[in-house]
């Protein structure tokens, strides 16, 4: 069972990173990676986001939305299915967490906070953590996966980011040509990046 | 002479000159022929005559014993399959080869040369003319010098490919390389990535045909061998049933000793570890490669193989590949060298050289043992490791500062 876990962890990190296997969460990979600093509070704030909300929308998926799932009310409702609502409620959910985490970050760092500005609100709408969201209910995992799953995905693209904002922290003394300075460059970074990420792709676990 | 006929020409590529947009080109040939004139005239802080330029033709020396085995051991890999009832190349080199008379003999020191030259040297000018020329577009247009970084670049790329390798891949893969793998950072010194392994692992993805699986690595026509006998690489082989190595079945009769001075097919420069090893004193002792990066390496590897060793598995033999196998297999010793230490794409740091190296050396076992997909890890444990290589840094800078800051009190 552990073993299990470990293999899903590892999977989620490397195998399949969130940023540079599937490149969910780009917009915010982009912006937010100019400084380490930076760029680890965002990582470590997306990590808490989806290490909650993905087994969150797991039990909400499971015990409220799944057909039957409702039976425990009056047997009536056992034929009910309200996973027509699923993105909605994964949306709310997700919405719900970031903005606990907002004032977490606002009350207790607020040099964060102001470093980060409207991408941390924006995490909401950050697409690795909705996209992590539906690995989860298309895979179908259990609770405890679930949990393992966000994590590992949180870690993946936390570490994606840090790696992105220290190599362009390096290449602040750069000579890069006018047209790729910024977002050009950053771009042709990932696209290497991923290059490297390819190392684990293939691997079974 | 050559010194007159340079100044001369000088005036015409200065400012105002009638070729001012080439000076660069003029500015790389004279520097390349002479030191540079522009001596520090006041006190310089660095105490030491040795220069970018020249910590690049060091390495160009260092990896001399690396190209000369690599000619020998294509032309005598041909040789031997030939021999086994492959059928020779039907291409140009072939006949060209055939044009000096001497026969397809393994045991022909100068026919193995021969013929392993005219598959190296076609390869080598054209990462030269194409990859050079790139650069030199770049440097003129960009107004930056044409450096002597991409001597080493043009000299490690045809080295990690394999001699059937089409020649026009080479010209896209160098291209790919300079361009976007240093050009688009700023040139020399601002790359993120190793030039020579961007370019490899761009042919690597884009042409998987012709630079893995058991065709390329040896300038035979297999097709015509018998059955049971094949020109896969040592790794190719242990992917699949690692005792074939290491007890040397089958077709394969190569021993330990064998593959540590590198008679045995795979990419043209990466088989000998002998060679490299040679090339590893070089640089250890002129100090341009360092010998932390290295080390770490070892460790990486030592600290992995036996782990999997210990471990163990029914299912996948790999995991009983023990390292001193490890070291002398496919690419290791090679990007070991002379891919790991390259001082612009590793850590800085001394410790974070030590990190570094270890991440390189634990990625490529785990690459080779655990990912089905490739047999080889060198290139992309490189590759991964030159992205995490500024973090490692930014790490210990910051807890360089904390530990100053502690040490000389709030002050």
């Amino acid at each position: 069972m552990l073993e299990h876990y470990l293999s899903l962890l590892t999977k989620s990190i490397f195998v399949e990173n969130m940023a540079l296997a599937f490149f969910l969460g780009m917009c915010s990979f982009l912006a937010v990676s100019k400084k380490v600093e930076t760029a680890l509070g965002l990582g470590v704030a997306v990590v808490f986001v989806l290490a909650v909300c993905v087994p969150l929308n797991q039990l909400i998926i499971v015990s409220l939305l799944k057909e039957g799932a409702l039976a425990w009310i009056h047997p009536s409702f056992a034929t009910v299915d309200l996973t027509f609502l699923s993105f909605l409620v994964q949306i709310g959910s997700i919405a719900a967490v970031v903005q606990v985490v907002e004032m977490a970050v606002d009350r207790y760092a607020p040099a964060l906070y102001n470093a980060l500005g409207v991408f941390l609100p924006l995490i909401a709408v950050n697409c690795a953590i909705m996209g992590a969201s539906l690995f989860m209910e298309q895979r179908e995992y259990s609770l405890g996966e679930a949990a393992v799953f966000g994590l590992g995905s949180g870690i993946g693209w936390a570490m994606a980011i840090v790696a992105l904002a220290a190599l362009r922290e390096k290449m602040r003394y750069s000579n890069v040509p006018e047209g790729l300075r910024g977002l050009g460059i950053a771009f042709i970074l990932t696209g290497l990046m991923a290059i490297g990420f390819l190392a684990f792709s293939g691997i079974q676990l | 002479m050559l010194r007159k006929m340079l100044d001369k020409l000088a005036h015409s590529f200065e400012k105002g000159g009638k070729h001012e947009k080439l000076y660069p080109l003029y500015e790389a040939a004279d520097t390349f022929l002479y030191t540079p004139p522009d001596v520090a005239k006041r006190d310089s802080h660095v105490r030491d005559a040795l220069d970018l330029k020249r910590m690049m033709t060091t390495v160009v020396i260092a990896l001399i014993p690396c190209v000369l085995f690599a000619m020998y051991n294509t032309g005598l890999q041909a040789h031997l399959m030939i021999a086994k009832g492959a059928a020779p190349l039907d291409n140009w080199q072939t006949a060209l080869f055939q044009m000096f008379g001497l026969g397809f003999d393994p045991a022909n020191l100068l026919a193995c040369f021969l013929h392993g030259a005219i598959y190296f040297l076609p390869v080598y000018a054209i990462t030269m003319a194409i990859g050079g020329n790139c650069e030199a577009i770049f440097s003129v247009v960009r107004k930056h010098e044409i450096n002597e970084g991409f001597l080493v670049t043009g000299l490690l790329f045809p080295l990690t490919l394999p001699p059937t390798i089409p020649l026009w891949q080479v010209a896209l893969g160098i291209a790919f390389g300079v361009v976007i793998g240093k050009e688009v950072f700023g040139g020399t010194g601002m790359n993120v990535l190793n030039p020579a392994l961007t370019a490899r692992a761009f042919l690597f993805f884009a042409y998987p045909a012709q630079i893995s699986g058991d065709q390329p690595w040896v300038a035979a026509n297999l097709a015509t061998l018998p059955q049971g006998v094949s020109g896969a690489t040592a790794l190719g082989r242990a992917a699949s049933d690692p005792s074939v190595v290491m007890n040397h079945t089958g077709d394969w009769t190569a021993t330990w000793w064998d593959c540590f001075v590198g008679t045995i097919p795979g990419s043209m420069g990466e088989t000998s570890t002998l060679a490299c090893l040679i090339g590893a004193a070089v640089l250890i002792i002129t100090k341009v490669g360092s010998w932390r990066t290295m080390l770490g390496v070892v460790l990486g590897t030592l600290a992995l193989s036996s782990l999997f060793n210990a471990i163990g598995s029914q299912t996948n033999q790999l995991f009983n590949l023990p390292f001193e196998w490890h070291i002398v297999l496919g690419g290791w010793a090679f990007g070991t060298v002379f891919m790991a230490t390259d001082p612009v794409s590793s850590a800085f740091t001394d410790t974070g050289k030590l990190i570094y190296g270890f991440g390189i050396g634990a990625l490529v076992v785990l690459v080779r043992v655990v990912n089905p997909a490739y047999p080889e890890g060198m290139m992309l444990a490189i590759l991964f490791m030159n992205m995490f290589a500024p973090l490692i840094d930014h790490f210990f800078v910051q807890a360089n500062i904390k530990r100053r800051l502690a040490r000389h009190g709030a002050a």
